[in-house]
């Protein structure tokens, strides 16, 4: 059973406990830096090659600013951007990716993360007939806004505010890329 | 007792869910589905079984007063190994499971288990404990996870058999007290019967 | 305006027990009558706003420039842990009044998740309140966390409204005890589903 509790065997155990799990903790920590690095890079990269057409070399990361807030994106030489998108949805931050060609074009999307209603607007992720409308769409035959708000996007069934929230948020990642090609484009 | 006993102990007698009713937050929240129940239990009794086996260890070198303090801060200390292990090989069930991975330190069945048994019997017996509460609470956890994926998606494990979407009322949070409620009265007369 | 939507959307939307399920072992634990589950309501109400605050600055000033964010889990609960007993001896000498009330619920609130996964919520989810993504401020968070601990009250207090008219009624053996009352609180649920999709 336990020993007598006397200030001086409290204060020597407790900081030997402590001392141990520190340095246990600080081991782990060390070991796990870099797989944890790695598998946060290995996430990010097989996001940005589903949404942008096949590429080499490594993309760059940076940032833009525009109308308050700031985006993240990805450039990857020869293929396009990859904006990081937010918006609020039904259930809190809808995150996506949306790959943008060097002609302008949305390649593809991807959610990055979501706290959507399960079965419901959580389809954002899965429901192909909605996803499909954003690959290879061209921003500037299309009216990027749903079709009950008088857009061309359908929306997924029961799940309208998940779908204007995706909407959004590739019809803010097109503006963001307008901003960052800004010098270079003629638009 | 026999050493198969205190295994078993957890499954029914002890049962960390149905009968004991301990660490309902993880039961309720992460069993959307079979699989992320069966992850949440795993995830716990690998923090269980070695935080019985090292506080069995350090326990009779333990002043009484600080008991608790050591007990939490090696509980948590195992929870940030899982933690940082679980970022680094399995990223997405972490992602999934989300905030109650870090919970884990709060879960009263770890800490219950520290104080009711970790700390009186020896090392072998206390793994053994740890392994039997262990699976209790992931084989209850994933037979919520179950009943609320066929119920909830018409799916198990993934895998789809029912068509269309299900009662989606199972998968959101109504659903996860009302099957617990229910899975509660079978249980529980089941023990009566026998 | 944003203050506003962090309470609604942190009493009703996220209600912390009946949709994020955090603190449920207390919750089932104390609501059989009125009078206790309104004492630790304040209880936690008193120990979330504060471990909030705390673990804040800690978090901001401490952990993240020194790059440690790892021992977030280990260090939030010490400092809670430490907290919960200092609130209960200076609530002993300053204020025996609310010492009684609370009291007995303090020791109990260590292990109470809700404090500890309001506490990790705060510094590492993004929230977004009528605007782009962002971490909470240090103002931000204290608003979040008292509402969010209004929030338990709320459902604390109704609940064991429901489950005092319960202990009367006559029960199904089986049913008896938690079960019901577990049937009752999905019940609960699903009047709170009502609120969602408002922020």
């Amino acid at each position: 059973m336990a020993a007598k509790s006397s200030l001086k065997n409290m204060l020597l155990c407790l900081s030997l406990v402590c001392l141990c799990c520190s340095a246990l903790l600080a081991g782990t920590y060390a070991l796990t830096l870099e797989p944890i690095k790695a598998a946060a890079q290995a996430k990010t990269n097989a996001a940005i090659a589903e949404v942008l057409p096949p590429f080499e070399g490594n993309p760059s990361l940076s940032e833009v600013q525009f109308s308050g807030a700031s985006y993240s994106y990805y450039r990857a030489e020869g293929a396009g951007y990859a904006i990081i998108s937010n918006t609020t949805g039904f259930g809190g931050t809808l995150s996506i990716m949306v790959g943008i060609t060097e002609d302008g074009t949305v390649h593809n999307t991807k959610v990055l993360s979501h706290s959507e209603t399960p079965g419901l607007g959580a389809k954002c992720e899965t429901d192909t007939r909605f996803i499909q409308q954003f690959s290879g769409l061209d921003p500037a035959a299309t009216r990027l806004v749903v079709s009950k708000d008088g857009g061309d996007i359908d929306a997924i069934t029961a799940s309208t505010i998940t779908s204007r929230a995706y909407t959004l948020a590739v019809a803010n990642a097109v503006e963001a890329y307008k901003v960052i090609t800004g010098g270079k484009d003629n638009e | 007792m026999s050493k198969w006993s205190l295994i078993t102990n957890g499954l029914v007698k002890n049962n960390p869910t149905f009968v004991l009713v301990l660490g309902m937050c993880p039961t309720l929240a992460t069993t959307t589905s079979a699989m992320n129940g069966l992850e949440m239990g795993l995830a716990t009794m690998f923090v269980l079984i070695l935080s019985n086996i090292f506080i069995s260890l350090i326990a009779p070198a333990v002043p009484d007063k600080v008991r608790i303090p050591v007990y939490i801060v090696v509980i948590a200390t195992f929870v940030t190994l899982l933690q940082l292990l679980m970022q680094a090989f399995v990223p997405d069930v972490y992602n999934t499971l989300g905030l109650f991975i870090p919970l884990i330190v709060v879960n009263c069945i770890v800490l219950g288990r520290a104080e009711a048994f970790a700390n009186k019997n020896g090392v072998a017996d206390s793994a053994l404990d740890g392994i039997g509460i262990g699976i209790g609470f992931t084989l209850s956890l994933t037979v919520i996870g179950i009943v609320r994926e066929i119920l909830g998606s018409g799916s198990i494990f993934g895998w789809k058999f029912i068509p269309g979407d299900g009662i989606l009322a199972f998968v959101m949070a109504p659903g996860a007290f009302l099957v617990l409620g229910y899975l509660m009265v079978l249980f529980n007369k089941y023990l009566a019967k026998k | 305006m944003e203050y506003l939507l962090i309470i609604i959307s942190a009493i009703f939307v996220n209600n912390i027990l009946l949709a994020q399920f955090l603190g449920i072992c207390p919750f089932l634990g104390v609501s059989n009558k009125l009078s206790t589950a309104t004492g630790m309501s304040g209880a936690v109400c008193f120990v979330i706003t504060l471990a909030t605050v705390v673990t804040y600055l800690l978090n901001t000033y401490v952990l993240v420039p020194l790059g440690l964010t790892f021992l977030q889990t280990i260090s939030f609960i010490l400092v809670i842990a430490a907290l919960v007993q200092m609130v209960e001896i200076v609530l002993k000498k300053v204020s025996p009044g609310l010492y009684q009330a609370l009291g007995i619920f303090l020791p109990l609130i260590t292990t109470n998740c809700a404090v500890l996964g309001v506490a990790l919520t705060v510094v590492t989810k993004e929230f977004a309140f009528g605007g782009s993504a962002h971490m909470l401020n240090l103002a931000e968070s204290t608003v979040y966390a008292l509402a969010t601990s209004i929030g338990y009250g709320l459902a604390m207090i109704l609940f064991a409204g429901l489950r005092e008219q319960l202990a009367g009624n006559d029960v199904p053996k089986p049913f008896k005890g938690l079960p019901i009352a577990l049937i009752t609180v999905s019940v609960m649920a699903m009047a709170f589903l009502g609120f969602s999709g408002m922020v």
